[in-house]
């Protein structure tokens, strides 16, 4: 019978621990442990909101500019609107990563940056008057690479590109669709802004678990995809011709405006940024809590590699391997590939980096399915 | 005199722990298919890949489209007829032949105690639990059964412990707690115990405790004197593990397996807490002798002969066994390694000398994308499906893998040699060797 107690004793105490550790109830966080809930709220307060902060103010200044071009077409507001275009474009590099929330139900990437346009089909659109652009059909047909073949390449020359708007027709409706777009994108991005505003960001900051759906696995991994398929393939490793069998310069962002160098650069910046917590908005805060504190916690654990710093010395050879490039990343294919492949090269290096070594450490999950890491 | 003849098997013990231990395993069972069916997992591992790792030499092993549903439901019967002791040797045959074949059709969802289960399920073909307390045996219950019966449960429980607690007895486990160090941290959300447990000394005494454990279970189990105290850490042990990672139901099943080393005295108290509860007592026989036939014996002497040598086929091969994982699986090796990969698949295309990559996502699952990536024997399985698949289109294609393996913690090195063309390498059970060596030593079992 005592045997009988003991047991019953043991196996109350081993549901109770269970409940006890499968209640939803926060506990906090001890002293010494890494703060999860600080690094989201560094992400979402100092980063990803300033960010869409300055990307819609600057969608903004683009909305004037490319009203005063198509309403009084002249070189000089074509200038105006060329560099509002570029502006946007550079806020746009700083938001791009972070496909999560309504930014990723909206599918924001794929209405904002999908290059190259499919400028034949564009034309076709723009002319027969009728189109809806938030049909996926369109995607290729809109966003900064869309506004960009419209301001610097539609027609040969600058003058005629100011005549074509200067003429707008009924058959030719050049400078509607021109705004059309700019009130597409600023509105995708006001309703990314706003949500992030009105509720999602406490979602994100509070749902600080471990689960492969809790915000710092899920915004890591969209942060390790974006690096892999648009940083490293979209804007270098495709128009190299890495994945394919020939090179493909009129695959290269920014073939028109010839600034394909600069907005990789901004990207880049954009994605070490990130990585180190450092925030766009305050010069004060060079690193604040990110992935590269996470790891330097980990670390300070394991005794293992010193990953975060292998990560960002990956970062500055990439920035060096890419300022000896030419400004457009189109003519830079066509004379010489090879440094094209080399900057491809450089970018891969990290993709273990971080899809490994980075993953590892934080032991961040892919999946919810039994495993026992066998 | 033949070994069978000793008087050890001409023994006998009371039926009741056998009872209890086939009635809570069908139950156990029923609510593992149950919870893999309502995560929606049988469409998501089973049906929606296009792709399915298989074993070697059980390829035809392949998920029945949506007909693997019809599948899992005859595995559910077949579990609940095992605990009823309904049609007992068909239920267990049933029962054994169908999860087998579930856990056969890709192996991207390996898991040890899946494969405990399939050989438990053999065993239970082959042992008198239908005897007591059941339907099978409503009318002429027999209370008494060979004791070897419930002692071969006892034997392989504490072979899957003491395999489990040797191959802890290496440097990463003991001397730097990994992958603990990686994996205890990463819960920090669990309530109360997470904020220890990024503490050293919390994780060294998870992992020697553990190892502790697993040697040590099986013999104070046996031990009447520390048997209570034996159980009482089977179940904080076990619900530890389910708290802290994504075992299931294991920790369950170990916990109701390890009642079997108690007497019968608790087993029939059981049993009668369920004739109360069922208002039903099946009708006791009067004893009749109990014969074990000699070819039972022959047959689970060799089956535990063939458990007790499988751990130790790595021994056959070169290199670290972490590493190349050859004679890994099948061996009780369980939460010993954190491996993360990452393979970029070059295709070389002959018929026009283009080269391009695979994006894995086209044809891979993010699981069986995670497990490809750190497992030899998936790579090279992948990579002939990728040969296959570009031969359909006409092509004739080499095919190259770029990949990197962290392990434990340690830093990503190169895992499988890039120049070697996969398309022309033969799965088999020698060694693979394009599989480039480890940098590091791992000492021990």
């Amino acid at each position: 019978m005592k045997q009988l107690r003991v047991l019953q004793a043991a196996i109350t105490m081993g549901l109770l621990m269970f409940v006890i550790s499968c209640s939803e109830d926060d506990a906090g966080n001890a002293g010494d442990n890494f703060d999860r809930g600080a690094m989201l709220a560094n992400w979402a307060d100092n980063i990803i909101v300033p960010g869409y902060e300055t990307y819609v103010s600057d969608l903004d200044d683009l909305k004037t500019a490319i009203t005063s071009f198509t309403s009084s077409p002249s070189s000089n507001t074509l200038e105006g609107a060329r560099a509002a275009w570029y502006d946007a474009n550079v806020a746009w590099q700083h938001v791009a990563m972070f496909e999560i929330g309504k930014a990723e139900e909206l599918t924001l990437i794929n209405f904002t940056n999908i290059y190259p346009t499919n400028t034949s089909d564009m034309i076709q659109t723009i002319e027969s008057g009728n189109y809806d652009l938030t049909s996926v059909n369109r995607q290729d047909e809109q966003g900064f690479p869309a506004i960009e073949y419209l301001l610097y390449s539609v027609e040969n020359t600058d003058q005629a590109i100011i005549d074509l708007y200067l003429q707008e027709t009924a058959t030719k409706p050049y400078a509607t669709y021109l705004n059309d777009l700019v009130t597409r994108l600023e509105s995708l991005a006001q309703s990314v802004l706003e949500d992030w505003q009105n509720g999602y960001r406490e979602t994100f900051v509070n749902n600080d678990g471990s689960d492969a759906t809790a915000s710092v696995n899920k915004l890591t991994n969209d942060y390790i995809f974006y690096y892999e398929k648009h940083l490293r393939a979209g804007k270098v490793g495709i128009p190299a011709g890495v994945f394919s069998s020939d090179k493909q310069a009129s695959k290269a962002e920014g073939l028109y405006s010839g600034r394909s160098k600069e907005l990789f650069l901004e990207g880049l910046a954009a994605m070490q940024d990130f990585f180190n917590g450092k925030s766009p908005i305050s010069d004060l805060a060079v690193e604040g809590e990110g992935l590269k504190t996470y790891l330097d916690f980990v670390n300070s654990i394991s005794q293992g590699e010193d990953i975060a710093t292998l990560i960002n010395a990956q970062f500055v050879v990439v920035r060096e391997q890419v300022e000896s490039l030419s400004d457009n990343f189109s003519t830079q294919v066509e004379s010489d590939n090879g440094l094209m492949l080399q900057t491809y090269d450089e970018l891969q290096k990290n993709v273990p980096y971080l899809k490994v070594d980075m993953l590892q450490a934080l032991n961040i999950r892919v999946d919810f399915v039994d495993a026992d890491g066998d | 005199m033949s070994l069978f003849e000793l008087p050890y098997f001409a023994k006998t013990s009371k039926a009741a722990p056998l009872a209890v231990f086939r009635i809570f395993f069908g139950l156990m069972m029923l609510i593992s298919i149950i919870r893999f069916w309502s995560y929606g997992w049988i469409n998501k591992l089973y049906i929606e890949p296009t792709f399915f790792f298989s074993y070697y030499g059980l390829e035809w092993v392949q998920p029945l489209g949506s007909y693997t549903y019809i599948l899992f439901i005859i595995c559910g019967l077949a579990a609940i007829g095992v605990a009823i002791g309904f049609k007992y040797r068909v239920s267990t045959i049933t029962f054994f032949l169908s999860f087998t074949y579930i856990e056969l059709m890709d192996k991207t969802t390996y898991l040890n105690h899946y494969y405990f289960i399939s050989l438990l399920s053999f065993l239970m073909i082959f042992l008198p639990a239908d005897g007591y307390f059941s339907w099978d045996a409503r009318k002429h219950s027999k209370p008494m059964i060979p004791r070897w019966s419930i002692d071969a449960i006892k034997l392989l429980l504490g072979i899957v412990y003491f395999y489990a607690g040797l191959a802890k007895l290496n440097s990463d486990w003991l001397v730097k707690a990994m992958p603990l160090k990686i994996w205890l941290p990463g819960r920090y959300d669990v309530p109360v115990l997470g904020n220890f447990l990024h503490q050293e000394w919390v994780i060294y005494a998870f992992s020697w405790g553990g190892a502790l454990y697993d040697l040590s279970i099986p013999f104070l189990l046996l031990w009447k004197r520390t048997r209570t105290f034996a159980f009482a850490s089977v179940v904080i042990f076990h619900v530890l593990t389910r708290v802290l990672f994504p075992i299931g139901m294991f920790p369950y099943i170990m916990i109701v397996s390890a009642l079997i080393f108690f007497d019968a005295k608790l087993h029939e108290k059981i049993l009668s807490a369920i004739s109360k509860i069922l208002k039903w007592r099946p009708v006791e026989a009067s004893l009749e002798n109990i014969k074990s036939p000699k070819w039972k014996l022959n047959l689970l002497s060799a089956f535990f002969i063939i458990q007790l040598f499988m751990p130790w086929r790595h021994l056959a091969y070169p290199g670290e066994l972490f590493w190349t994982e050859e004679g890994f699986r099948f061996s009780w090796r369980v939460m010993l390694i954190e491996k993360a990969g990452y393979a970029n698949f070059k295709i070389v295309d002959h018929t026009n000398n283009e080269k391009f990559y695979i994006d894995n996502t086209d044809f891979l699952t993010s699981f069986q994308e995670k497990q490809m990536a750190t497992q030899p024997d998936f790579i090279l399985e992948y990579a002939h499906y990728l040969r296959d698949h570009f031969a359909h289109q006409g092509k004739e294609v080499s095919v190259y893998v770029e990949s990197y393996v962290a392990l434990n913690g340690r830093r990503s090195q190169p895992y499988i040699d890039p120049t070697v063309d996969l398309a022309k390498c033969n799965e088999s059970f020698r060694y693979k060797n394009w599989i480039l060596p480890f940098t590091d030593e791992i000492k021990g079992i």
